[in-house]
């Protein structure tokens, strides 16, 4: 028998692996310095962890270690990297690229920078599986262009952007590619060099470390990337982000970085072999089931379907021993189906019956099986009581009826 | 969020789901809302030659409140008269359920959904214009 509940909501955040916990343990009681303390062991020994966590960190993305900067989460990063390279590069230029299935955190900041009169931004669309179109990056570049953000890969369905590609038109035009890799790092490999990113945002939180501290590489040479710091204070991390360092956390993004680069490659093979097995599953048990995102290009781990004539929230309640998430109105804090689903040019009300299944390190094949079953039944209530399914069985097409809307 | 022990029975255990043959001349069927919306609900009564309501179904797309709000008011209604059934307010539907302020217009679709469904066997009854609403959201 499984464990009841089950959690499959790995993109929202992850359990913390216990060796990552195991590491952090000391550094909250006798190694408890400040790392910023010069002129004593406590501090030494608090500096050492936090060197050696940035050195795994780099080491994770082919960085140098002198190019992370530590802060409080990817939302921090996205913001200081939006709005550093924007008001630093003022006089360059005050264009920004983004797509519109971004996080909130990107395109939250690049809102805050157009009511300030600060930027003007460009919202680049998406293809029916998320993906944003190299060409399009391109051609919207001008000569007021100073910043590229899109992200490596998306937290709803799990779209993998062409990076490379994207890195390689901001080399050619000279323009920062800041990249949101937070659902990306430790996952699939993610090579700042290779990929030519010059800022990158990542967050503990997604790949078994504990919440509350991310990173945000910034390029040191080729170019050497600039930024206005948005917080102020003490002059930590080369001055562009003050305030002590949380260095349990950081030692904790350090080990957990360490892990992933070692299991990535078996995690993700178990992990696709867990998705795929899932998503066969539901395809095969129940009829007009529509994947969400890239059929291919996808993180290991994401499996993100619309259950036509079934409202997402309906369902969450339905199964509530599973842990998932869905793209309804009902379950977000707007009241809005998930942009990002709407983004992909479906219909309207596949947005609302959308879920979300994040696989992680540990989930287990029996609980795959489970969860299919679960939602399988649940569906087939719901749809029992759903009169769009009725109507749909009865050969109506629901897009010639008149609603009545409020 | 947490949903009221109320909203959770009869999203577990829902009252009168089902469908009446919709042409009956003494069933009204009334369709609110809409997909794109997030939630469509479709309430049928059977009302006999008295005005009286002797018996309801429900099929509702929507979260666990739209389905608790249909589903309580196929139970609310029954032996009602026509008239009282058309004053139910959606507060009365917030009230026993516990609906948080969110989950309100869930209550309101419902009070549509009783005024749609009497409204259409009225239409049926007077004899007037019998099928020609074929195709629309008031005929399922
Ligand atoms: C793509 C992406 N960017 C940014 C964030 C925000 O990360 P954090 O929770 O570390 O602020 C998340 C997580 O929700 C994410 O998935």
């Amino acid at each position: 028998m499984v464990k009841l509940p089950i959690y499959m909501d790995n993109h929202a955040t992850t359990p913390m692996d216990p060796r990552v916990v195991d590491a952090m343990l000391p550094y909250f009681t006798e190694k408890f310095g400040n790392a910023a303390s010069r002129n004593h062991s406590f501090g030494w020994v608090a500096e050492e962890g936090v060197d050696k966590a940035r050195n795994q960190i780099a080491s994770l993305i082919n960085a140098k270690s002198k190019e992370i900067i530590f802060t409080s989460g990817a939302t921090e990063s996205d913001n200081l990297a939006i709005k550093g390279v924007v008001e630093f590069y003022k006089d360059k230029g005050n264009h920004v690229i983004t797509c519109v299935t971004e996080h909130k955190a990107v395109l939250d900041s690049c809102k805050a920078l157009e009511r300030a009169g600060k930027a003007a931004v460009t919202y680049l669309p998406v293809d029916k599986y998320g993906m944003v179109d190299p060409d399009d990056v391109r051609k919207a570049i001008t000569d007021k262009t100073v910043l590229i953000t899109i992200m490596a890969a998306n937290n709803e369905i799990g779209t993998i952007h062409p990076i490379a590609e994207i890195g390689r038109i901001a080399k050619e035009k000279g323009v920062l590619f800041h990249c949101d890799a937070t659902q990306g790092v430790g996952k699939i490999p993610v090579d700042v060099e290779k990929m030519g990113i010059d800022l990158l945002s990542a967050s503990a939180h997604k790949i078994y470390g504990p919440k509350g501290v991310g990173i945000l590489y910034v390029r040191s040479k080729g170019p050497r990337v600039r930024l206005t710091p948005i917080i102020d204070g003490g002059g930590h991390e080369r001055g562009l982000r003050s305030g002590t360092l949380n260095v349990p956390g950081i030692v904790g993004f350090g080990a957990a970085c360490e892990i992933a680069g070692r299991e990535m490659e078996q995690e993700a093979q178990r992990l696709r072999g867990l998705r795929d097995q899932l998503q066969a599953n539901l395809f095969e048990r129940l009829d007009e089931v529509f994947l969400n995102g890239h059929p291919v290009q996808r993180l290991p781990g994401n499996l993100n379907v619309s259950f036509a004539y079934v409202e997402g929230e309906s369902l969450l309640m339905g199964i509530k021993d599973v842990a998932v998430s869905s793209g309804s109105a009902c379950t977000s804090a707007t009241l809005e189906p998930s942009y990002v689903i709407r983004a992909l040019g479906t219909d309207e009300e596949l947005a609302h019956s959308s879920i979300r299944f994040g696989l992680g390190r540990f989930n287990t094949a029996e609980e795959v099986d489970f969860v299919a079953q679960r939602v399988t039944d649940e569906v087939r209530r719901l749809r029992d009581m759903s009169p769009l399914y009725e109507m749909a069985k009865e050969g109506i097409d629901l897009k010639s009826v008149e609603w009545k809307r409020d | 969020m947490a949903y009221s022990t109320k909203v959770l029975d009869h999203y577990n255990n829902p009252r009168n789901v089902g469908s009446f043959p919709k042409d009956a001349v003494d069933v009204g069927t009334g369709v609110v809302g809409a997909p794109e919306c997030g939630d469509v609900m479709k309430l049928q009564l059977k009302i006999n030659q008295e005005g009286v309501i002797e018996d309801a179904r429900f099929k509702t797309f929507g979260c666990g409140s739209a389905i608790a709000s249909s589903s309580y008011v196929t139970e609310l209604v029954k032996g009602k008269r026509i008239e009282e059934a058309m004053a139910i307010k959606n507060s009365a539907i917030v009230q026993e359920l516990n609906l948080p302020p969110v989950k309100i217009h869930c209550s309101v679709l419902a009070e549509d959904a009783i005024k749609a469904a009497i409204n259409d066997w009225k239409t049926k009854h007077e004899g007037r214009q019998p099928q020609s609403d074929q195709g629309k959201a008031a005929q399922g």
